[in-house]
């Protein structure tokens, strides 16, 4: 052994406080749920129509789309908190991936629908800029609160941590906002989310990278 | 490392000291010279001081410490393509300075290289009366006794030498 790596480990073992080990991802993932969950529940308590909600809910199909978006942000958390420790497998970033399949595929029958019924005057923003608005207010937010415990762990990978938390606050932003949308999803809709989403995923990434880059050079 | 987490420092400095072999086994494959894999096993060592927290005592500790070292290697090598590629190496560029005395040895050398040249163009009698006369700076006498040549024709063949090389090295100007 090379003398500054001995020299090395001496400093190390010196500076060696007890430290407080994480607690098991899955029942990290599972308390920032549900926090997230119970806050929700009194937003849409408190501001959504519900009556409209039932009656939309009553469609098979919205059910397929809400269960879809749901399951993405769960398992995209939870992945993004398994990824966050260094021994667990990549392949957790595989997990939210069928849920997030089928939300686009039932969201995009939807817009198919709207298009039969509309043609191409359906492409009106209307709306859908209220949507995007919410799905951004809504990520914020939870994104910030989201990394913040993603970060505990140190990630080595963190860029991909945070895109997988990103995924996870805007699938659940999407799903929120489905108690005050009082339409099916149009293809406008559609594109409007999926950017919205995307922008999430891209600036809780690139917040990520930037910060990755200035420790890299404080270094 | 269980008792590591809960602050215990003599068995961390053990279990630190065991593991470099172990370290040092995993980032060899992605690095040729020792110095650099003794390089690469100290920045992981640093990592795992930092994420030490991370280390779950219910599971084993060599996919941790092994996810570890290789994730910071690759890291290390992504950065030195990064730094190569934004730096060029020009050796000239470690001798020139901001002071022009400072570069002396630089132009004196490049001077002399010409100058090597110009000698070796002479006539033979010439280059040998400006080597023993000029360059090793011996009297008449002795470069006379040196060649067997006179004292006269050596001046000769030195003047007519000088007249040369001014003109080869000036680009034949005067």
């Amino acid at each position: 052994m090379s003398g500054e790596t001995e020299r090395l480990i001496g400093r190390l073992a010196a500076a060696a406080e007890p430290v407080r080990r994480l607690r098991p991802p899955l029942l990290r993932a599972a308390l920032w749920l549900t926090s997230v969950a119970a806050l929700l529940s009194v937003a849409i308590l408190l501001f959504a129509d519900l009556h409209v909600f039932a009656v939309r809910a009553a469609s098979r199909k919205l059910d397929i789309e809400l269960a879809g978006t749901l399951l993405t942000g769960i398992l995209a958390v939870i992945a993004a908190f398994e990824l966050s420790l260094p021994d667990r497998s990549r392949a957790w970033a595989l997990l939210p991936l069928p849920t997030l399949a089928l939300w686009i595929l039932a969201s995009g029958y939807s817009c198919w629908r709207h298009w039969l019924a509309y043609g191409p005057d359906g492409w009106v923003i209307g709306e859908s800029a209220n949507c995007f608005r919410f799905i951004i207010g809504v990520s914020v937010p939870l994104a910030v609160s989201l990394i913040v415990l993603l970060r505990r762990a140190r990630p080595l990978a963190p860029v991909r941590v945070a895109a997988m938390g990103g995924l996870g606050v805007a699938a659940i932003a999407a799903f929120a906002l489905q108690f005050f949308h009082p339409f099916d999803v149009t293809f406008m809709d559609l594109g409007v989310h999926a950017a919205a989403v995307t922008i999430v995923v891209a600036a809780v990434a690139g917040a990520e990278r930037a910060a990755e880059r200035r420790r890299e050079r404080a270094r | 490392m269980e008792a590591a987490q809960d602050g215990d420092r003599a068995a961390y400095e053990r279990l630190l000291r065991d593991i470099v072999p172990f370290l040092r086994a995993v980032v060899r494959p992605q690095h040729s010279a020792p110095d650099r894999i003794e390089e690469v096993v100290q920045e992981v060592l640093l990592t795992i001081h930092r994420v030490r927290h991370t280390y779950d005592p219910a599971r084993p500790i060599r996919p941790w410490l092994a996810a570890i070292a290789r994730r910071r290697s690759i890291d290390l090598l992504r950065r030195r393509a990064r730094t190569a590629a934004h730096e060029v190496f020009d050796d000239t560029a470690y001798e020139t300075f901001a002071d022009p005395g400072a570069n002396r040895s630089l132009e004196v050398s490049a001077a002399t290289e010409g100058l090597g040249e110009a000698i070796a163009g002479l006539t033979p009698p010439q280059r040998e009366a400006i080597e023993l006369l000029k360059l090793k700076e011996l009297s008449l006498a002795e470069a006379s006794s040196l060649s067997g040549k006179s004292i006269a024709a050596l001046k000769v063949n030195v003047h007519r030498a000088i007249k040369a090389l001014r003109q080869r090295l000036n680009g034949g100007e005067r």
